[in-house]
């Protein structure tokens, strides 16, 4: 077991609501108002998390270790 | 007469005519899904309202697997057999999507803009020194998205004239050429694999490249996937782009005061591309099947588990309870949250490509020919039949 935490945000400047990321993980992502939502913001590690957030086309999801603030994801 | 008397009218409600959207769907968006009888495989629920549409589109509980090696409501006349990423649903979707998602971001794909420019510019100096009247279509529509995907997946740009012809067998719609459709996949399936076998000799950096490396050195999709995603890639990669941009110029020189619009303010080409993606019909009809995989219930029809539904996306995007005055093109819309490239985890891979392309297109023809206009009556101008999506057979222009 681990207390790592990870925290998910959405740029909702650049978000498209194509609703990949929600298709894809709907206990994990939302969409409201044409955007995505993170259903919870402040998460245990989930590998499918990084998966949704590399598959954004437009990069809005960015995935950061809470208690190190290092990017998880997306990839640069 | 109650609903349960009415009968079930057949699909699609006529032959696609032009760009025009059949309005019989104006008349279904005041109710829920609706039955049809598809050309093939029987009943379906259609969609044609934006919200059902959406809910569709993004709910796992409707499956596009489920579709898969079954008779099941289509409009295409083969059962869909093979496992294109099309036709999976998450998690085995989204291990394939993930594998090219990065190269087809918006920001990755924009690094390609200096290079699709480049090709727009020797293709429309190609035409320009040849003179008009000119064919558009061939000029322009078809070899930009097409030289476009071969360099970007590494295929030879040369090879063209063969998977064309191969892609347009494909995606027919002709009941009678079911032999030729599926010899045709065949014989694309046999170049893709030529080509992967190539890079296992000699490994290159293109995406094909990258995918036989997922394939050989990760096992992070097997020998069939990858065959399947190299064509679905290059035929998607193309097609759709190619009739677009002549859909899209088409509608612009038969409203001329819409082509004046964007010769005198260039800067608004991108919200241009974003409305005539929203306005345009490209499906000649709604295609794809969804099974339900639970009862469930959507706009207040119940759809009962293992029952189809197909959405008809164009019809989605002329909902008046989202888009104002939704059957005039606005190049100056303000909300324009339209699903031209889909919704959820099959919203359009390419799309940030096909944007690019399509405002390259449109941007650099409005720069260098504003005196663009159709060299034969709108009328006049001939469309391709029994195809998936709509385009025009060719597009004579002159400047």
């Amino acid at each position: 077991m681990t207390d790592t935490r990870w925290r998910i945000t959405v740029d909702h400047d650049v978000c498209i609501g194509s609703a990949v990321c929600a298709g894809t993980l709907p206990s994990r992502f939302k969409i409201v108002n044409d955007k995505s939502v993170p259903v919870e913001s402040d998460i245990e590690p989930d590998d499918d998390v990084l998966g949704a957030a590399e598959s954004c086309p437009m990069e809005a999801i960015l995935v950061v270790d809470a208690g190190t603030g290092a990017v998880l994801a997306p990839e640069v | 007469m109650t609903a349960t008397e009415r009968p079930v009218p057949n699909y699609p409600f006529g032959p696609p005519e032009g760009l025009n959207l059949n309005p019989t769907y104006a008349r279904l968006r005041t109710e829920p899904l609706v039955k049809v009888e598809m050309p093939f495989g029987g009943e379906a629920w259609l969609a044609t309202r934006y919200e059902d549409v959406k809910l569709v589109l993004a709910d796992q509980r409707f499956s596009r697997a489920e579709a898969v090696g079954k008779d099941v409501p289509r409009v295409m006349p083969p059962i869909e057999l093979e496992t294109s990423i099309l036709s999976m649903d998450p998690p085995e979707h989204s291990r394939l999507r993930k594998l090219v998602a990065k190269a087809f971001t918006a920001r990755h794909i924009e690094r390609l803009r200096p290079r699709t420019q480049a090709i727009v510019d020797e293709l429309l100096d190609r035409m320009i020194a040849a003179g008009p009247p000119a064919d558009l279509a061939e000029s322009l529509a078809w070899p930009l998205p097409m030289t476009v995907i071969c360099e970007l997946l590494g295929v030879p740009v040369e090879d063209r004239g063969r998977f064309r012809t191969w892609t347009d067998q494909i995606l027919s719609l002709s009941g009678t050429e079911i032999d030729q459709t599926e010899q045709a996949r065949a014989n694309l399936d046999g170049y893709l694999a030529e080509l992967i076998a190539q890079r296992r000799v000699a490994p290159t950096e293109d995406l094909l490249g990258q995918l036989v490396l997922a394939r050989d050195e990760d096992d992070r999709l097997s020998e069939e996937e990858l065959v399947a995603f190299g064509v679905t890639l290059l035929v998607a990669g193309h097609e759709t782009t190619a009739n677009q941009t002549g859909n899209f110029v088409y509608l612009l020189l038969n409203q001329p005061e819409l082509w004046q619009q964007l010769v005198a303010d260039p800067d608004l080409v991108p919200a241009a591309v974003e409305e005539l993606t929203r306005f345009v019909p490209l499906g000649a009809s709604a295609a794809f099947s969804r099974i339900a995989t639970e009862d469930l219930e959507i706009g207040g029809q119940l759809v009962r588990k293992g029952e189809s539904v197909v959405v008809q996306i164009a019809s989605a995007n002329r909902d008046d309870a989202i888009f104002d005055r939704p059957d005039e093109i606005n190049l100056t819309r303000e909300q324009n949250p339209h699903v031209g490239f889909g919704h959820g985890v099959h919203h359009c891979l390419g799309a940030p490509l096909a944007r690019l392309e399509l405002q390259l297109a449109v941007g650099t023809l409005v720069r260098r020919l504003p005196g663009l206009r159709l060299a034969v009556p709108a009328d006049d101008v001939a469309w391709r039949v029994d195809r998936l999506v709509r385009g025009v057979r060719a597009l004579p222009v002159a400047w």
